[in-house]
């Protein structure tokens, strides 16, 4: 069982880490924190997706020295899906410390709970 | 090959094009452009609609220099179009029928930036539609859920940014389940683009390996689109953000938005996974029982609500439920109920919303019931348009809505058992729920209104939005009345969707 775990490391570790992600983003009620949690969820995969790609003992898929084996090279679709993945995280975590701030500046709060309290007092 | 072949990749291109461009236009060349574009789009896909339907199958549309294991592609068939023309024809009633209200919900220097919103939210529907790669999904989702959200927080209110922010938690939860499955299905098959995917997984089916993880990945799509498109126990983010953004985001939202969520999940149990694995799984059971269930709980809640737009918000949600279980009976019948519906609620719930603006617009901007006695006589065009709507919603006939309840209730009947008697209760139940909410809300608005409450005098809404509204209504009565070819476009479409 654990030297089964220890084998795939990074998708233990991967899965470790979005499940310490996904309670972040659902358990916690301050906004920032919120979003670390959905920051550590969003790394998870991206580790658990670029350990995917990787072969032990291969290079990286740049053509040097004329060798155009494929075996000589790691699979490069991972990491492609990988950096993908990473803009579109960047953008999401600009757009909710956007609405974050919006929501500070309103309520001066970051806790969700208050704040939607707060706005049940408002008129619609 | 024809020039309509690259019709789809032109459509795409254009919206995400004009979304570029419009940023430097002008508030008003803005307006025009997007107006233009999706009037364009709907072109476009009607001639793609044309050309697929005399195609005998779907034909693959090479995106980029590398052929189909490897590089990216778009698949068309007429399944495929017929919701792209229908999707981009009700967006463009719309547009025509509630952006003339903008200056309500956003200010004048940003309707461009609103603009932008609309046409990336339109690229992204399409190619959600049109994709046949699951990576590409992906992206695409996480534009679509940025630009729903733009379009949703334009308007600066407390309770708009507190029901975005949990739609945003909701739906990033909801990606990164998305992407965790996508990349574990990479991991055992190697492949992303569908047809070869689908290969991967029969072999794996036959071969039993990896079976585990191959449940996992279905179970981890399914949940995630199920979250997206607000099935029913993940349906919390929903109501709150299509009743308080602006009635033409809300209409963009249920409308359509949530529709191209669950085409792709359509698309990956058929043309992905195979039905045949899903029900073996268990899981259309499983959306069977979510859908029926939201289908009555979604109305209970509707019933108990005060304000106007949250009771039709809160339908969204039971017609969300009709959807999943067409979807969930798991056979092709019911399936194509589904796909009826998706095109029925886009256009009944996005007329929906933009009616119920004008009739809470000659209240006085008040959304509770009783301010709205009357209102059908002050806009008689949205009242008689409400009416017809909420007819449909109801399922009366000579309506889309009726059409939709037989061909659910008919596929339910080929099932025998404990299934054929839940599906006919559940649709007995839940269409008298209707009934009581939408018949409650359309004798509401032609009652006498109360002597002390006084009205303001609005300005007229322009002709236009009024013509706009009454196509829509007209396309309701015709989904109810000449929905035979519609019906077998879909039947022939879900055929080569595979």
């Amino acid at each position: 069982m654990f030297e089964l775990l220890y084998q795939n490391i990074e998708q233990t570790v991967s899965v470790i880490l979005f499940g310490i992600g996904l309670t972040i983003l659902l358990l916690q009620r301050n906004l920032i924190r919120k979003i670390i949690g959905l920051n550590i969820m969003d790394t998870a995969i991206y580790l658990f997706l670029a350990s995917m790609g990787f072969i032990g003992g291969r290079k990286a898929p740049i053509v040097v020295d004329g060798v155009t084996e494929v075996s000589a090279y790691i699979n490069p679709i991972p990491a492609g899906l990988v950096l993908t993945g990473i803009v579109v995280s960047v953008s999401f975590t600009a757009i909710m410390l956007a609405l974050t701030v919006r929501l500070y500046r309103r309520y001066h709060t970051l806790d969700i709970d208050v704040i939607a309290l707060l706005a049940k007092g408002e008129d619609a | 090959m024809s020039i309509v072949h690259n019709f789809p990749f032109f459509s795409i291109l254009l919206c995400m094009a004009a979304g570029i461009f419009t940023s430097m236009f002008k508030q008003k060349l803005a307006k025009w452009v997007t107006f233009s574009v999706v009037f364009a789009v709907f072109t476009l896909s009607a001639f793609t609609l044309a050309l697929t339907l005399r195609l005998d199958a779907s034909y693959p549309f090479m995106m980029g220099h590398f052929p189909a294991p490897w590089g990216n592609e778009i698949r068309i068939g007429r399944l495929e179009a017929l919701m792209a023309t229908g999707f981009s024809g009700v967006l463009l009633l719309a547009l025509i029928a509630g952006f003339h209200h903008s200056p309500s919900f956003v200010s004048e220097q940003k309707t461009n930036l609103y603009c932008i919103m609309v046409d990336l939210a339109l690229a992204a529907i399409l190619a959600l539609i049109y994709t046949n790669d699951l990576f590409t999904v992906y992206v695409f989702i996480e534009i679509m859920t940025i630009a729903s959200c733009a379009l949703v927080v334009v308007r600066q209110n407390g309770h708009t940014l507190v029901a975005i922010t949990r739609y945003m938690i909701m739906h990033l939860l909801g990606s990164g389940l998305l992407l965790l499955g996508i990349s574990m299905l990479y991991g055992i098959t190697g492949h992303l683009l569908m047809q070869p995917l689908n290969q991967a997984v029969r072999q794996i089916v036959q071969t039993g390996n990896y079976t585990g993880p191959l449940t996992v990945v279905i179970a981890l799509i399914t949940s995630a689109l199920a979250i997206k498109s607000a099935m029913f126990p993940f349906h919390v983010w929903a109501p709150d953000t299509y009743a308080f953004a602006p009635p033409l985001s809300s209409a963009i939202l249920s409308g359509l938005i949530s529709k191209a969520y669950i085409f792709v999940l359509i698309k990956f149990f058929y043309r992905v996974i195979g039905m045949d694995v899903i029900i073996s799984q268990n899981i259309s059971q499983f959306l069977f029982i979510c859908g029926s269930s939201g289908m009555i709980l979604g109305s209970v809640f509707a019933i108990s609500q005060r304000d106007i737009r949250k009771m039709i918000a809160y339908s969204s949600v039971a017609q969300i439920g009709y959807v999943y279980m067409g979807l969930g009976m798991g056979s092709n019948a019911g399936t194509e109920a589904a796909l009826f519906q998706m095109l029925v609620h886009a256009v009944v719930k996005s007329v929906l919303f933009l009616a119920t603006y004008e009739l809470i617009n000659v209240s006085g901007d008040r959304k509770r019931f009783h301010y709205l006695h009357g209102a059908g006589y002050r806009n008689v065009v949205a009242g008689i348009v409400f009416t017809v709507a909420s007819l449909s919603m109801v399922g009366f006939p000579f309506t889309g809505g009726f059409i939709v309840k037989l061909n659910l209730a008919v596929s339910g009947m080929a099932y025998g058992g404990w299934m054929r008697a839940f599906v006919l209760v559940a649709l007995a139940v839940s269409t008298l729920l209707n009934a009581v909410y939408f018949l409650h809300t359309v004798v509401s608005i032609y009652r006498r209104p109360s002597q002390d409450i006084v009205y303001p005098s609005v300005v007229k809404s322009p002709w236009y939005a009024m013509a706009a509204m009454t196509v829509s209504a007209v396309v309701i009565l015709y989904l109810g009345v000449g929905s035979q070819p519609i019906l077998d476009i879909i039947k022939e479409g879900l055929k080569t969707l595979i």
